[in-house]
């Protein structure tokens, strides 16, 4: 691993105008549970500058493959099987290395492995739903799985989710922590959603679309989806206002 | 015309969703023999330096109602004020503490509670000390973008007295929104989502 200089500038401001509103009448959940007052800034200190790092050791064999980390010897899970991969980039552009990814997701019948979720469509026994890698040091990543379904939820009386995997990520400011959703490429369902569109701008739920991408593709094994993340960018700590104290 | 600066936008935010367990805490959530514990379970050893202390949480939202499949992280100094973090160049961290927790809400209850150390004081970038606090992010269904809060403590009066983040508060009548209140061994905090004991939640 090269040996870089730590950045510890402050991130760029976060634009709330791309990002969803906290109110979005269309996702009913939110009404309750939206704050309503306006949330207050304060320039960038240790403690939104730093943040936790995980090291590779945490990571398991199996942890980026969610075909095989929940299935029994010599079993695996139910569903066409895909790779997603991808750079995680701050907003200069940059790879972020070290980006510990958590994914999870439905199965292929959209049923989700946990006891609040009463979905009809059956359990796959050797389907657990949960992955984790961490980017290498110019910012990619990848992991297998299935692709998940589409599943019907309470909202109104016939809202589905387009078929989607769960995304959590530390860039390396705690300030950077982003949760987010992927999309697949040519997925009708996508545009009926009312959580994609708590998103205002069509562009920001287009880079949440993850393209098929057939020259990655694993002939005869698995195709291939790409996927690239972006977090807050850093202001350079070249033009950096250093106060005593600091 | 102009150069274009070519800078990308951050990926939009989704919400965590009702199934964030699956992803974050796979053991609390029921789905076992993935990983063998869930991360930021348990961030204090019996080697951390510091004052032992623990705090009991809730995030009730506009209609009084403790939201029972939330989850928040926390990111705090250690006791003498420095951060676990590759950012922080000011001195090491103690090294039996990673500073970085992860909390699911019961399933039943809403509860929170977790053990951690009283952090010591950091600079606030002007030099002035910022009073002891851990930072919060709370995701759960219903949020869309994960939100920033920190929790400060009732029993550091003048600490807090003095903090450039509490007394830049316009409405200092809301610093109360921020500061955990002693009751016997634990720190209580309730975050309000909505409503007149909103919290304050940061734009940073
Ligand atoms: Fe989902």
């Amino acid at each position: 691993m090269r040996n870089v200089r730590p950045e510890t500038g402050g991130f760029f401001q976060r634009d709330r105008t791309w990002q969803p509103p906290a109110f979005t009448p269309g996702y009913k959940t939110s009404v309750m549970r939206s704050p309503q007052r306006a949330p207050v800034s304060f320039p960038h200190t240790l403690s939104e500058t730093t943040g936790p790092v995980f090291g590779h050791h945490i990571l398991g064999e199996r942890d980026n493959d969610l075909t095989l980390n929940f299935a029994k010897p010599g079993e695996s899970a139910i569903g066409p099987r895909i790779i997603v991969y991808g750079r995680v980039l701050d907003e200069r552009g940059a790879g972020v290395s070290n980006v510990l990814l958590e994914f999870w997701q439905a199965n292929a019948g959209g049923r989700y492995r946990h006891k609040k979720d009463g979905y009809l469509a059956p359990l796959d026994p050797n389907f657990g739903g949960c992955g984790r890698t961490i980017t290498d040091a110019n910012g990619n990543y990848f992991f297998r799985t299935i692709m998940p379904g589409a599943y019907p939820w309470p909202n109104g009386i016939n809202d589905w989710r387009p078929a989607h995997i769960h995304f959590s990520l530390f860039g390396h400011g705690f300030v950077q922590r982003l949760i987010t959703q992927m999309y697949f490429d040519g997925d009708p369902m996508i545009w009926q959603c009312p959580i994609v569109a708590t998103i205002p701008e069509r562009r920001a739920i287009e880079g949440l679309i993850a393209a098929l991408d057939m020259q990655a593709t694993v002939p005869m094994d698995a195709r291939a989806y790409k996927f690239d993340i972006v977090l807050r960018g850093r202001h350079s700590t070249l033009f950096e206002n250093r106060m005593e104290g600091n | 015309m102009v150069q274009e600066l070519r800078r990308l936008k951050e990926s939009a935010s989704q919400t965590a969703g009702p199934y964030v367990h699956i992803g974050l805490t796979p053991n609390f959530g029921g789905i076992e023999g993935v990983y063998p514990h869930d991360l930021g379970a348990q961030p204090v050893n019996e080697k951390t330096k510091g004052e032992r202390i623990t705090v009991k949480m809730r995030i009730v939202d506009g209609a009084g109602t403790p939201l029972k499949d939330a989850l928040v992280e926390s990111w705090q100094a250690d006791a003498e004020g420095l951060y676990n973090s590759p950012s922080e160049t000011r001195g090491t961290a103690d090294p039996n503490f990673q500073g970085w927790g992860r909390y699911p809400s019961e399933m039943d209850t809403g509860e929170i509670v977790f053990e951690t150390i009283k952090p010591g004081r950091v600079p606030f970038p002007d030099g002035r000390m910022m009073a002891p606090h851990i930072s919060l992010w709370i995701v759960a269904r219903g949020i869309n973008l994960g939100l920033a809060t920190r929790m400060y403590f009732s029993d550091e009066e003048t600490a807090n007295a003095e903090d450039p983040v509490l007394t830049r508060l316009e409405h200092q009548n809301r610093v109360s929104t921020l500061i955990a209140r002693r009751d016997g061994g634990a720190y209580v905090f309730d975050i309000h989502l909505q409503g007149d004991k909103e919290t304050v939640f940061f734009d940073i």
